[in-house]
């Protein structure tokens, strides 16, 4: 698919003076403090909440999507706690996302921030207990992942949905060569001869470019780099063909050169074979390369979501922008780096209100009251939960 | 720079802002690895049940009294497996002894056998283990040899060889002969654990922190190994005390361990065992006793290692 | 150019083989595995060296060698004078409240049964003369307070603080001995992204204020860069090419820093178009084996047969004046 991209994308680099709000480009009214009819009411997702004004107490009511099925994968409103010794640890707080086919979406989120979780979730390779999914819905295709059965999900992991992780070596099996595991799904689930398997395993290994695969099928993990063992997971990831492919933090363990050659491969790949990728990471370099949107958590909630060029042009939560002017750039050489105070919030004891409030430099006494929604901010998809528009936060600084 | 990456920025001096973890979080109370341990104890009813046996066995050993006022040796053969009558609550056995108050007052000899091996077995898996893991190299080849040596010993046949011999010089019951062959025999599994233990907190990163700032050997060993390698130690230990009592009971009935007049569960359990067709209880109660108090220590242990295992906690 | 001080550390061709060996009874060498194979640098008072390179290159066995937790195979290592890799147990322990280091991953560097209390002041007790006259928990007071900690929390453990919490009490252990140097090993890699930033800061503060001299060493380039004054990048146990942070980003001379620097991830979707990836082939080989001549031919899209015959040395080359161990050393501007 294509995505429009707003018509500001042009090196519009936060820091550097975005001004006044026409630099968003659609939909805020002139004055910031106007009341701007922000609501759920997308058409592409079909909600519709009209929520009025930035002082509004923001509900956190469900919202009932009527139409379903229309995303490949769809993300409602998923709520995951864990229990701990120290008490409830809420790790995901009412998520939602959605990818279509050939398009990347990246989850951008800290330790903590619940993004692997969610993950673990909707590919139903979370431990419960200690988890316990509240609610949310996980549509694959208009069915549930959540409440499908076990056989039946089975079947869609793998099948349907794969995933890559970050630690390859720990991910594949020490004492089977690579060309057995690249194809273990493709014999067990579709009954693939040995001869066939061989075949595949080789042309798997061709796809995701292991030089001399025909050689190497019968290679155990450990006689691969780091590099390679990864792509090695790619492979068996993708042996079924699955329309959604979830990589967590792939390249985190991965020097920087071979780091560029995993995130293009997982590219090419992903527009080649028309999958939707959603890729979890903590690193704003690599999903400015390859997402095309993203979406922010912070203390398992969504803050923020727009556009990669967005995003990174005009970005609207304080988490995001202080996420951005915290990263050390090549090619500037500063005094001093910008960093947000304190820490990333305890699951276990969220502060109340905002849960960025006490790290944000813009907290006023309702971020300590109220939890805000995530509102939408123009005709895009793009939304930020915090109580104050864009232009409002670029105001009190002016 | 824009006004408002300056507000997004918290300058150096305010970071005494961030001190308070996570920010509202109520500042969590001094809380050691120990005392999360003991927290996950207390909500573990295996734990319970195990100390509650653990505790009972340790009373019948030092206050028999407590449970039974009968003198387990005043025996008279014409209440040769009399039934329950009187404070003989279970009867009485082949030499017309309450059996009740022998299995009361053998616990005593259980107790001691087993604490005593253990502290053996533990002095001498500490050192080895230690030395072993932590000096390496051909002290280590040389200690995990020696441990592969005793190891290969069989246990009954050594412990027959011994106490015979031990036995030879020494009048009375045997406690120190059986404790001997026991410490000596046992300490294996002990050291074993121990090196292993002492190799994992030897690599990590605030052993080499500690020798950065120039801490000695001793020091490391002390402060920085020892508190960290000991859970799983002592985690065996107490698993070996319930086996240790078993064990002794084992050589008692074949007559190589302790003997009469000591009172023994591994005596009362050879002898009744003759007369089991006559009366049961003889041989029931004894066993009992043993196996509630081996599978007592066991459980603690086990308890005790899940608790100290960081992989089962979130 | 301002008159250069003396160097407080000096290394001379710093060398550390591991042994291959094969036998369990009698051990004996079949080969080595070449992780430092002759590096030589000066460190300034109060300046910040910066040392990169990707995984296996040698820049924490370096360290651990600086820090004689590993004993080197060969070379020097000055530390004010005084040979560090000749030195004696009780000339070694006086010598290290002169040079400490900051570790990776600070989960595993503090102790989990020791309050913070006692990991603080642990060096005053292994060092009685350095300790401040007076107060000693005043000391340990003061170093948490230095590091932006609050003193209340010294008689926690460190499980109960977040990671770059840990990493401040790290850096306070680092401090207490009053050092001249310090090596920081990854310090701020394991560590989120909202928090290296202020880790950084810290790191750069307290240089300000004591005057501190940094061997600063991470795969990050982009955190290096922000904080070194010269740099190092390392390739197979070798410097390949070393210079001011300016001449090394701007002005690259040899290929592999210039891949490497083409591949750092630029959080700016807009450079997608503009960034041009320079793409290595290959793994980086075995340093038990390594190449022959130049150590990063295998790789290099510029070798000749001369790169396999003669092992370029590093020095300054005419395209720019800093040293640089490539034969064909040429300019290649990656940073816009």
């Amino acid at each position: 698919m294509t995505y429009q991209y707003p018509s500001h994308g042009q090196g519009q680099g936060y820091g550097q003076g975005s001004g006044q709000g026409q630099s968003y480009g659609h939909g805020y009214p002139d004055s910031p403090t106007a009341p701007v009819v922000a609501g759920w009411n997308d058409d592409r997702t079909g909600w519709d909440t009209p929520t009025a004004a930035w002082s509004t107490p923001p509900t956190r009511a469900r919202v009932e999507r009527p139409r379903s099925g229309e995303h490949l994968l769809d993300v409602r409103d998923l709520w995951i706690e864990f229990a701990t010794r120290d008490g409830v640890a809420r790790v995901v707080n009412g998520v939602s996302f959605h990818v279509d086919p050939g398009e990347t979406l990246a989850i951008l989120g800290e330790s903590g921030s619940g993004k692997s979780v969610t993950a673990q979730a909707v590919l139903g390779i979370l431990d419960t207990p200690p988890a316990v999914v509240r609610s949310g819905q996980a549509l694959f295709s208009g069915e549930d992942l959540l409440t499908m059965t076990p056989e039946r999900r089975r079947q869609v992991r793998g099948q349907e949905i794969a995933m890559v992780f970050q630690d390859a070596l720990s991910a594949l099996n020490p004492v089977y060569p690579v060309g057995w595991q690249i194809t273990e799904a493709l014999r067990s689930r579709r009954g693939v001869s040995k001869a066939e398997a061989r075949r595949r395993a080789v042309e798997m290994m061709d796809l995701v470019q292991i030089p001399a695969a025909a050689q190497r099928i019968d290679d155990y993990p450990h006689q691969f780099s780091g590099g390679m063992r990864q792509r090695v997971m790619i492979a068996m990831a993708l042996a079924m063909r699955p329309k959604v492919l979830i990589a967590d933090e792939p390249t985190t363990a991965l020097d920087v050169t071979v780091q560029a050659q995993i995130m293009d491969l997982l590219a090419t790949l992903r527009a080649e074979l028309e999958m939707a990728l959603i890729l979890i990471t903590h690193d704003l370099g690599v999903v400015a390369d390859v997402a095309d949107r993203i979406t922010v958590m912070y203390a398992g909630r969504v803050v923020e979501h727009a556009d990669v060029h967005t995003l990174y042009g005009a970005p609207a939560h304080p988490y995001t922008r202080g996420l951005l002017a915290s990263v050390p750039r090549l090619e500037r050489r500063g005094q001093g780096l910008h960093s947000i105070s304190g820490t990333p919030p305890n699951p276990v004891a969220i502060p109340a209100g905002c849960a960025f409030h006490p790290r944000c430099p813009y907290a006023q006494q309702m971020c300590r009251m109220t939890e805000p929604t995530l509102l939408r901010i123009g005709r895009l998809d793009r939304a930020s939960a915090c109580h104050f528009p864009p232009e409002a936060l670029d105001a009190r600084h002016a | 720079m824009s006004d408002l990456e300056m507000a997004a920025t918290t300058e150096l001096g305010t970071h005494a802002a961030d001190t308070p973890p996570a920010g509202a979080t109520p500042p969590p109370k001094t809380r050691s690895l120990a005392a999360d341990a003991w927290y996950d104890l207390r909500r573990n009813w295996i734990f319970w049940v195990a100390a509650a046996l653990v505790v009972l066995v340790i009373l019948m050993a030092v206050v028999p009294g407590l449970f039974s006022g009968a003198d387990p040796t005043a025996c008279n053969t014409r209440r040769q497996f009399a039934g329950p009558s009187g404070g003989a609550i279970l009867g009485y056995d082949f030499q017309g002894c309450d059996v009740f108050s022998r299995t009361v007052h053998g616990a005593r000899a259980s107790v001691l056998v087993g604490l005593f091996a253990v502290l053996l077995t533990g002095v001498i898996g500490l050192v080895f283990g230690m030395l072993a893991g932590y000096f390496g190299g051909w002290l280590d080849a040389l200690l995990s040899r020696v441990v592969d040596v005793v190891l290969g010993i069989p246990l009954l046949l050594a412990a027959i060889v011994l106490s015979k011999r031990l036995a030879a010089d020494r009048q009375g019951s045997g406690i120190a002969t059986v404790v001997i062959v026991l410490g000596i025999l046992g300490w294996t599994t002990a050291a074993r654990v121990m090196r292993s233990s002492v190799l994992t907190a030897r690599s990590q990163d605030y052993v080499a922190a500690a020798r950065m700032l120039g801490a000695g050997p001793l020091r490391i060993m002390w402060r920085h190994i020892l508190p960290n390698a000991l859970a799983p130690f002592i985690v065996v230990l107490t698993i070996t005390l319930g086996t240790f009592i078993a064990t002794e009971a084992t050589l008692s009935f074949l007559n190589i361990g302790l003997r009469p007049p000591a009172i023994s569960w591994g005596i009362d359990i050879a002898t009744a065992g003759k007369h089991v067709r006559e009366a049961a209880m003889p041989l029931i109660a004894p066993s009992l006793f043993l196996t509630l108090t081996v599978l007592a220590f066991i459980m603690l242990g086990d308890a005790i290692r899940d608790a100290f295992d960081p992989k089962l906690r979130r | 150019m301002p008159v250069m001080p003396e160097p407080i550390l000096r290394v001379e061709n710093a060398v550390k083989h591991f042994p291959i060996t094969r036998g369990v009874v009698v051990p004996r060498k079949i080969g080595a595995v070449k992780a430092v194979d002759g590096v030589s640098f000066d460190l300034r008072p109060g300046e910040t060296l910066g040392l990169v390179g990707e995984s296996g290159c040698g820049k924490s066995t370096l360290a651990k060698l600086l820090m004689r937790l590993e004993s080197p195979t060969a070379g020097r290592a000055f530390l004010k004078g005084h040979d560090l890799f000749r030195m004696r147990a009780g000339d070694l322990r006086r010598l290290r409240r002169s040079m400490q280091m900051v570790m990776q991953d600070p989960y595993t560097s503090l102790n989990p049964r020791m309050t913070v209390a006692d990991i603080v002041g642990e060096p005053f007790e292994i060092h009685p003369d350095a300790a401040p006259p007076g107060n000693r928990d005043r000391a340990v007071r003061e170093l948490l307070e230095q590091v932006g900690l609050s003193p209340e929390h010294a008689n926690r453990y460190p499980h109960q603080f977040s990671g770059g919490q840990r990493q401040r009490i790290g850096i306070a252990r680092a401090l207490a001995l009053r050092p001249e140097v310090i090596i920081c090993d990854e310090p701020v890699s394991a560590l989120d992204v909202s928090v290296q930033a202020q880790v950084v800061n810290l790191l750069e503060r307290l240089q300000d204020e004591l005057g501190l001299a940094y061997i600063f060493i991470a795969h990050d380039l982009s955190v290096v860069r922000h904080i070194s004054d010269r740099i190092a990048v390392m390739y197979l146990g070798r410097i390949v090419e070393t210079g001011t942070a300016d001449q090394v980003y701007l002005r690259p001379t040899h290929p592999y820093t210039q891949a490497l620097l083409s591949a750092v991830p630029v959080p700016d979707p807009t450079a997608r178009a503009r960034r041009q990836i320079i793409r290595l082939s290959g793994d980086v080989p075995s340093p038990a084996d390594p190449p022959s001549g130049c150590r990063f031919r295998t790789r290099c899209w510029k070798a000749q047969p001369r790169c396999a015959s003669e092992e370029p040395p590093l020095s300054q080359r005419a395209v720019d004046p800093h040293p640089s161990a490539c034969h064909y050393a040429e300019l290649h501007q990656v940073i816009a």
